[in-house]
């Protein structure tokens, strides 16, 4: 199969990450992970997006992953990148495949609100175990890549590399995904919903499928974000995190597989800079920065570069 | 174990509380459609306005009596400066929009009202206890309250009797019931209907401020006050339905309840009791419990 344009561009990122990140210092190396963990749940609230659904509780199966990779640190000792990305995606894809029975049927604002509803009884659940450190959390023991620990001077970029192969592949098989018939159902659910039931698709299953791959991709970015960070905490699951993952989706827009990463950077530079020029205010520069996204962008950073394209 | 006086009046008053915080933002679901995050700003606003003023009021030893009305006054301040400010000056322009869009455009004002509150105020806490000591105590099953939560309840009364008065029985209460079933017919009848969503906004707005300002003496007044609040409060009017008035007072009881038995018996499950509350009504009762039927969407 020929390799298309998207494709091209994860592999030209992926080089980039990989060349460029010899140059990079540590910090934007940090900010560079943490940019692919949340990317990958944006991704997830992409798939839902196109198909009309904002999920307020996607900080469900982030904290769900991360707490997975915080507890096989804490029952196996094991700190391996790779298992804890995989076992993180596996639990919250798992709990998705139940909830999704019940959620697949809401539409609009309930579903918003139902999943909000679900996170925070994860978060009312978590905050008081006394087994998993309640509101002051845990930390991670040392992350190991194959089972081996890359030297101090190395492991941000190693993590960083690891991440984008895996991110960046996650991207890749969402791509394909959006491909197929099931994942083109997406748009045609948002535009009308009973068409798509004519055709003889059914709605129901398009979503639940949707909603589980989401999960997944969350829980691998919560695995990715706790080890990265090194600690984790029920603020995980709390709804602000919900309300930042569908800023970075809506700031990023639903143009393509590549959009939340870059979507998910960007929000991390303006966080960065903003935190950097004023601590004091750095929410209301993210708060302006929503405000211009949904007023000037209302389909996204990605859109700047279609437009450029069509011109 | 506890007895079931205390729970109950427990109960009681985390209901009342709870209405006066969250009936606002059932008031402007029902007529703007807009599920509002700054709800929670205001709430933190007016906890702001009234800890500081009635801290300054004390200071100079006017009557501490007078100190209910200072906290009244508060909360109107804070809420005439900003509310019809982001009502008129960002909101209408958005009502064409996706009702998620919109709710996203107030997170955005919610972010940056935190910031703001801690331009004004500062990031150090306000303690003003006066006005919850002032008016001594009283005991229920050998538990000792303050009177002062009396006037919680009493508030939350007086506003439920209040909205539903205006509502049902004034020329103004009528229209507002026809912008809220067709805005579009109104409009076409010659009602104002841009007035009352920025009527219906302030006056929102106000019952969020209304909420934080006497919550202030109970509390300490911190940043960050308003976020708990605004998903507590989406809680209460999903579970009675967004946008039914006594769908709010029914969502505050029983949560107000849930919480109260949760936690004189069980404490560690009281978030998780609240919010499986709030899931379980989604799960039969989408629409919440007096939330209406909606057709489906062709």
């Amino acid at each position: 199969m020929k390799p298309d344009r998207t494709s091209l561009l994860l592999g030209a990122i992926l080089a980039a990450v990989v060349l460029g990140g010899l140059a990079l210092p540590q910090w934007t190396l940090f900010i560079l992970t943490v940019a692919f963990a949340q990317g990958l749940v944006v991704l997830g609230l992409m798939l839902l997006q196109r198909a009309g659904l904002v999920s307020f509780g996607q900080a469900l199966f982030y904290c769900i992953g991360a707490y997975t990779a915080g507890g096989l640190g804490r029952a196996f000792g094991t700190g391996d990148l790779f298992v804890q990305m995989a076992a993180g995606a596996a639990a919250a894809a798992l709990v998705a495949l139940m909830l999704g029975f019940l959620l697949a049927r809401y539409r609009g604002i309930f579903f918003g609100l139902l999943s909000l509803a679900l996170s925070m009884i994860f978060y009312g659940l978590i905050v008081k175990s006394e087994a998993l450190g309640s509101t002051d959390g845990m930390n991670l023991v040392k992350s190991t890549l194959f089972g081996v620990r890359p030297d101090a001077g190395w492991v941000r970029y190693a993590m960083a590399v690891a991440a984008a192969c895996v991110a960046l592949g996650a991207a890749l098989l969402t791509h394909r995904y959006l491909r197929t018939p099931l994942g083109r159902l997406g748009p045609a659910i948002k535009d009308n919903e009973i068409r798509v039931e004519y055709m003889g698709a059914s709605v129901r299953y398009a979503i639940h499928v949707n909603y589980v791959i989401a999960a997944t991709l969350a829980g691998a970015g919560g695995a990715l974000a706790a080890t990265t960070v090194g600690h984790i905490d029920p603020e995980m699951a709390y709804w602000t995190t919900s309300g930042e993952f569908v800023f970075i989706a809506i700031l990023s827009g639903a143009g393509s597989v590549v959009a939340p990463f870059f979507g998910a950077l960007v929000f991390g530079a303006i966080h960065t800079i903003a935190y950097d020029l004023s601590p004091n205010t750095w929410q209301m520069s993210m708060g302006a920065a929503l405000l211009l996204a949904i007023v000037f962008l209302p389909d996204g950073l990605w859109s700047l570069f279609l437009r450029r394209k069509a011109a | 174990m506890s007895q079931i006086g205390p729970v109950l009046v427990d109960g009681v008053i985390y209901s009342a509380w709870l209405f006066i915080a969250a009936v606002g933002l059932t008031l402007v679901y029902g007529v703007m459609k807009i599920l509002n995050v700054t709800h929670g700003s205001f709430y933190a606003l007016g906890a702001y306005a009234g800890a500081s003023l009635t801290g300054a009021w004390l200071a100079r030893g006017y009557p501490p009596m007078l100190s209910y009305a200072v906290l009244l006054g508060g909360a109107l301040l804070v809420t005439l400066v900003f509310a019809p400010a982001i009502e008129r000056g960002l909101l209408r322009f958005m009502y064409a929009k996706d009702e998620v869009v919109i709710l996203l455009v107030t997170y955005a004002l919610f972010l940056i009202l935190e910031d703001t509150i801690k331009l004004i105020w500062g990031v150090n806490p306000y303690f003003v206890a006066e006005p919850y000591a002032l008016l001594g105590s009283f005991e229920v099953g050998g538990l000792r309250y303050p009177t002062y939560n009396l006037i919680l309840v009493g508030l939350a009364l007086a506003l439920s009797a209040g909205l539903a008065w205006v509502l049902h029985s004034t020329r103004v209460g009528k229209l507002l019931l026809a912008v809220i079933h067709d805005p579009e017919m109104s409009r076409a009848l010659g009602v104002n209907v841009d007035r009352f969503y920025l009527v219906t906004f302030t006056l929102g707005s106000l019952l969020a401020a209304l909420g934080g300002s006497f919550t202030a003496p109970t509390v300490s007044v911190v940043p960050g006050l308003g976020v708990d609040v605004i998903v507590l409060s989406f809680a209460v009017v999903v579970i009675g339905g967004l946008g039914s008035l006594p769908g709010a007072a029914l969502g505050a009881v029983i949560v107000g309840l849930v919480r109260s038995v949760s936690v004189h018996y069980l404490p560690q499950v009281e978030l998780f009791v609240i919010y499986s509350v709030m899931a379980l009504v989604l799960a039969f009762r989408p629409r919440g419990l007096f939330g209406l039927a909606e057709p489906r969407k062709i």
